[in-house]
């Protein structure tokens, strides 16, 4: 920690004014719920990093990219619980780490307090609403409902 | 921060001015490509949840990648990720193992490097693929 503390000054200046408000790195909080989002942000990044970077290569550039994918090479792909696993655990990790991230990026810049409040409320609402459709969606696939399409 | 936890800054943090620290021009960075990304999420899993009305609906709505733009699109999301991802892992390199701060300049460098590096092969696949579509190539 000496390193740190050595390059930093505890200030009473008000926010900084810089480009988006830049402020420099997150502080690790103290304690509470801030720290165990600052935690769950961490740790599901180093799973998302496998998980979404994964992901992304496997969709969008090896073996002819995007231009495979179709129904068939879905239902291929879900028929295997690996990949239901993986595009699973994606989902809700992906949902967690993102809304909570724009949680930290709306207490930057929507400052009144009954806005932040509803901006908040509405990306909570929207990310269960998605959590449970996608989990819907992985979880009852079923390519059989079309015979001859996979 | 609503009371309890203080956020120390830096020197160059104090002050009107933007002093264009690589530490800061990361933070913008990674920010922006969280919100890219996280927005592209919102979509991706309503565009996914298509799957379930059936062959000929899904792959109406994954022809929308037979276009040049959209092409385009994916390029940016493709590196977003892997920014946001690289960043992300530099992040953590600096909060759990603190003496590492010590080299972020060099580290920040050596994360930049590996993107714009991986980024090369990327772009050419994903380029030649959007120039084979609209007939260029």
């Amino acid at each position: 920690m000496a390193a740190r503390t050595e390059e930093r000054v505890e200030s009473q200046a008000p926010p900084s004014r810089g480009l988006l408000g830049t402020r420099g790195s997150r502080e690790r909080p103290a304690g509470g719920f801030e720290m165990w989002a600052w935690l769950f942000m961490r740790i599901s990044g180093i799973v998302l990093l496998f998980l979404a970077v994964g992901h992304v290569l496997i969709m969008h550039v090896v073996d002819e990219g995007i231009d495979r994918v179709d129904f068939g090479f879905v239902a291929v792909r879900w028929s295997d619980p690996l990949w239901l696993t993986w595009d699973w655990a994606m989902l809700t990790l992906a949902l967690v780490h993102g809304i909570n991230g724009l949680r930290v990026v709306v207490q930057d810049y929507v400052r009144p307090a009954g806005a932040r409040f509803a901006v908040n409320m509405f990306f909570y609402t929207l990310g269960f609403i998605l959590f449970v459709l996608g989990t819907v969606v992985v979880f009852t696939f079923d390519p059989s409902r079309w015979p001859g399409a996979a | 921060m609503n009371g309890g936890t203080h956020v120390a800054k830096r020197k160059s943090d104090v002050g009107t001015l933007y002093k264009g620290s690589p530490g800061q021009w990361s933070w913008i960075a990674h920010r922006i490509t969280g919100v890219a990304v996280v927005l592209f999420l919102f979509v991706h899993i309503v565009d996914t949840a298509i799957i379930g009305w059936g062959p000929e609906a899904y792959d109406r709505v994954e022809s929308v990648y037979q276009n040049w733009f959209v092409r385009l699109l994916e390029l940016g999301l493709v590196a977003a990720v892997l920014y946001h991802a690289l960043n992300g892992l530099k992040i953590m390199l600096f909060d759990f193992w603190p003496k590492t701060t010590r080299y972020m300049k060099q580290l920040s460098l050596l994360s930049t490097g590996i993107f714009l590096a991986a980024m090369i092969p990327i772009t050419w696949i994903i380029g030649k693929a959007t120039l084979e579509l609209v007939g260029w190539l």
